[in-house]
């Protein structure tokens, strides 16, 4: 696919703005999208489905009074977009009018280009053969390291999108971001004992990433996994002390808190947190950032999706909340200023405060002295997917577990669920280690599935409740 | 009814001929679908949001000329955009799967089932604020707890499908959808917040039950705001129709031909026939019901949608099909299918009920039940506390624990058991079933799963 957003779509873009204008909107934003996705999926040794996908598309979204309306459309045509954006108006009693001077849009910037360095990316990933080659390498890796295994999987995906963003406060930004994604997964079955295990890998920005990866490595890690869980023990529920891991271990910040101190969380009315900056939220322990500048991980952007650069936020310092993360309508009805995270899963959904590469920072434990300072508890080494509800109460799935007994890992446990409260958690995060590590993942929220990194080093809640039977 | 966002089926298929002409294609098949929908949400009052979309996209497969399959999809249905897929289409052929190579649907081509959905007259953005507005203020003096209704939308969308290939077969459908959503917000002094709400579809916007979702949504809401922890330990438990359907979409993989082809279901090539549930216990997937608003006339590959026997008396009937899937399993396809280079296969409408001529034996209510047990209404986190290859769930859930009947809210909880032993430890089927947004179900009661709470 060609680069198609340039300096050309200037006088386009400027009429919409000046049309919305005029009509009287506060702001006018236009979001131009084209994507081109590679999906592939490997089984035993077999390539069993190749998946390409190319969309296009523009998200208009006017503001009138704190109010926002909102049209996403395929058509890029000036037609299509003038349809759309005078659909945007009416929605907020606006009418569009003849084209006319408006004092409150005086024309675009110079294009802020933060595609310019990046037009080869495409070009550069893996073509199709090669991909194919390596999630066989993948597959076969896990035959020759695994046991048991009755399905052995590799997954690839490649994600590339060109963006441009148009303000009628003069923002004119482009950019083109890489994502790729390289999945290994197993089940293991034995008599009645099963396992299934899956880890996926994560980049932004990096066209090699997929040569580069180590396979035997990531096919080590899941077929040690699946052989350990083959033949676990259900956990024994209740309440407990645990540890949990470092990288992926941090969905349990996302989730309990990240998501809390997103100001659409506070334009709903569903945060604890809402008037708490200034306050101790957490333990003095734990000191919390959200940035978007980590070089190759996930979360990491050039701009947002609102054309603003990426920032770092400290969220909480010594556990007293900080900041919150903002865009563009969380500083206009929340008064937040806008941290660089108004994102947003395609053209189809209207940017939102939300998460980047979030993650618990390092504290100044040895990890052992975490395990050490347990007596019976449990310790994540691998945690699943979670989710927060509107009152704060948080879910998330153990995959691999292991008791902590006087101190000591011993046997490993499965079909652990922890269930918890933010407001109540954050504060029994008592130890931090100095072992951060982040790791790939997607968040689903109101402006859709979104790529981030979790993150956090080993850390030791004093009690949570474990669920499982 | 206006649709500024419609396909022309033999436009298309015209154009995709021409193209597939030219790059020397003889086979192919096309699905696409376009919509123009519209959605509204408020904050106390405020419109907080409203949004409208025009979708259109398109998934080409095409077969190369040693018989592989790949396929591409695109939103610009253009004619660059067209030959862009096909182009894209014919390059991934060359890296179709020998060993399973998807054709045509032989019924494709067969007679479609009536479908009775008329479509209905769409009401436009602002009368949907103004009833949204409108719905929340009810709900909002329903009870002085409720301070807020964080999630809540009305939306109303005007959608079109249609299926083509080399061969002429042409299906397509149009149908109109709206639906309403309310999740109230509660919190009283000194207590924590609790959360529930309600759905409602319907065809047409102005056919949503909107005071039936706000009535519900309130006695939700409310019924929750007395709650206490529960002690952990293994309990009676009664599903509501709503939780049992989420479950039991949750472990579909066991009725999928595709997961058991895969290897990733529970089920076996040969467990058709099989016992999987108590002998009272039935499951069909029923796409046409009444009920199902979603309801389309055929799947992915042109199939007609039909109602098909899952579980009967307690056995394994058949599983849900592709083409493919059906091929090697030397049956026809049901009409579940996707389109794809891999067709993936997915249950359509869920109806659970008593096998006729059976009874379980027991007479439990949920309304009249003296013993202890645990209504469990709602389950949570689904993609995440459910192991479907292995059959294990462990998931928070919001429900009551009931004791000589008296309901007690349960604050945080989870609900935790292996599937195949629930299918066979099912006490009783209540006589009444719900009509709910997933499919049809009575209550179900279930002996001994492990309950996890804070007490």
């Amino acid at each position: 696919m060609t680069v198609s957003f340039t300096s050309n779509w200037k006088d386009l873009l400027e009429d919409l703005l000046q049309r919305g204008s005029c009509a009287g909107a506060d702001l006018v934003e236009v979001f131009l999208e084209r994507t081109d996705h590679l999906g592939l999926l490997a089984e035993q040794d077999r390539i069993t489905s190749v998946n390409p996908a190319f969309t296009r598309g523009a998200g208009l979204r006017v503001f009138l009074n704190g109010r926002d309306g909102f049209v996403s459309t395929n058509d890029l045509s000036r037609d299509g977009l003038t349809r759309a954006l005078d659909q945007a108006l009416a929605m907020l009693g606006l009418e569009s009018q003849a084209l006319q001077h408006s004092e409150a849009f005086s024309g675009l910037q110079a294009l802020n280009d933060y595609g310019l360095s990046k037009q080869d990316w495409l070009q550069r990933c893996p073509d199709l053969a090669s991909a194919s080659l390596r999630m066989l390498e993948g597959t076969d890796q896990l035959q020759r390291l695994g046991q048991h295994l009755q399905v052995r999987r590799g997954s690839y995906s490649r994600d590339w999108q060109e963006v441009m963003v148009a303000a009628s406060d003069g923002t004119f930004a482009r950019d083109i971001r890489l994502h790729q994604s390289t999945g290994l997964s197993v089940l293991a079955a034995d008599g009645d004992h099963r396992s299934s295990v899956g880890r996926r890998y994560g980049s932004t920005d990096r066209p090699d990433d997929l040569a580069n990866w180590n396979c035997q490595a990531s096919a080590a890690e899941v077929c040690e996994s699946a052989g350990t869980m083959l033949r676990a023990d259900y956990v024994d529920a209740g309440q407990m002390p645990a540890v949990l891991a470092n990288r992926f271990g941090g969905v349990i910040f996302h989730e309990a808190c990240g998501h809390l101190l997103e100001t659409t969380q506070i334009e709903r009315g569903t945060t604890p947190f809402a008037d708490s900056v200034g306050s101790l939220i957490a333990h003095p322990a734990v000191t919390a950032i959200d940035e978007g500048l980590s070089g190759g991980a996930f979360g990491s952007l050039s701009m947002d999706d609102e054309g603003m650069a990426p920032e770092r936020t400290v969220l909480i310092k010594d556990g007293v909340l900080e900041r919150f993360i903002s865009d563009r309508a969380g500083e206009l009805r929340t008064g937040h200023q806008r941290t660089g995270s108004g994102r947003r899963q395609s053209h189809a959904f209207a940017a939102a405060s939300r998460m980047r590469n979030t993650y618990i920072d390092a504290g100044p434990h040895q990890p052992e002295e975490l395990i050490a300072s347990v007596d019976r508890g449990l310790y994540c080494k691998t945690m699943g997917g979670g989710s927060v509800g509107p009152t704060g109460q948080f879910n998330f799935a153990v995959e691999e577990g292991y008791l902590i007994e006087n101190g000591n890992l011993t046997k490993p446990v499965k079909g652990a669920t922890l269930i918890g409260d933010a407001k109540e958690v954050m504060p029994r995060i008592s130890m931090c280690a100095n072992d951060l590590e982040l790791a790939a993942g997607f968040c689903g929220s109101v402006s859709g599935s979104i790529f981030v990194t979790v993150g956090q080093p080993h850390i030791k809640v004093d009690s949570i409740t474990v669920g499982g039977r | 009814m206006s649709n500024t966002n419609s396909l022309d089926a033999a436009a298309l298929r015209d154009r995709l001929q021409l193209l597939a002409n030219q790059q020397g294609i003889k086979q192919w098949d096309l699905g696409a679908a376009c919509s123009d929908d519209c959605s509204v949400q408020v904050d106390r009052g405020e419109a907080k949001q409203m949004k409208a979309a025009q979708r259109s996209s398109i998934t080409v497969r095409v077969w190369n000329s040693d018989g592989l399959v790949g396929i591409t999809s695109t939103t610009d249905l253009s004619n660059d955009g067209l030959e862009q897929a096909l182009v894209g289409a014919h390059e991934a052929s060359r890296f179709g799967n020998p060993d399973e190579i998807p054709a045509f649907s032989p019924l494709a081509t067969a007679p479609l089932p009536a479908l009775d959905r008329p479509l209905k007259q769409r009401q436009g953005i602002l009368p949907l604020l103004e009833t949204l507005r409108e719905a929340e203020a009810d709900l909002l003096g329903r009870h002085d707890a409720i301070q807020t209704v964080p999630y809540n939308g009305l939306a109303e969308s005007l959608s079109q499908s249609l299926y083509l290939n080399s061969e002429g077969a042409l299906r397509q459908m149009e149908r109109t959808q709206a639906s309403l959503y309310l999740y109230a917000r509660a919190e009283q002094s000194g207590r924590k917040p609790r959360s529930s709400g309600a759905v409602r579809l319907a065809l047409g916007s102005s056919d949503l039950d909107v005071q039936g979702c706000i009535q519900e949504a309130a006695d939700r809401t409310i019924s929750h705001l007395d709650y206490r922890p529960i002690e952990t330990g293994t309990y009676r438990v009664c599903f509501t129709p709503e939780a049992f359907l989420s479950l039991i979409g949750a472990f579909s993989s066991m009725l999928n031909a595709r997961a058991v082809l895969d290897g990733v279901s529970l089920s076996q090539r040969d467990s058709v026939g099989s016992k999987v549930a108590v002998p009272f216990f039935s499951l069909h997937d029923d796409g046409l019901h009444p009920g199902n608003i979603g309801a389309a006339a055929f799947d992915g590959e042109g199939t007609p949608t039909q109602k098909l026997c899952l579980i009967e008396g307690g056995i394994l009937s058949s599983f849900l099909h592709s083409e493919a899937t059906a091929r090697a399993f030397n049956v026809k396809p049901t009409g579940h299918a996707g389109l794809g280079a891999k067709v993936s296969v997915g249950a359509d409408w869920f109806v659970v009920s008593t096998t006729e001529g059976t009874t379980s034996g027991s007479n439990l209510d949920h309304h009249t039940a003296s013993d202890s047990f645990v209504l469990v209404e709602d389950l949570s986190a689904l993609h995440a506390g459910v192991k479907a290859s292995q059959g294990s769930f462990s998931l928070p859930f919001d429900g009551w624990l009931v004791k000589d009947g008296v309901k007690s809210s349960v604050e945080a909880a989870t609900v935790a058991g292996d599937i195949r032993t629930l299918l066979n430890t099912i006490l009783q089927l209540e006589s009444e079933s719900e009509v709910t947004t997933r499919g049809v179900c009575p209550h179900v009661w279930v002996e001994g799963l492990s309950i996890t709470g804070e007490a």
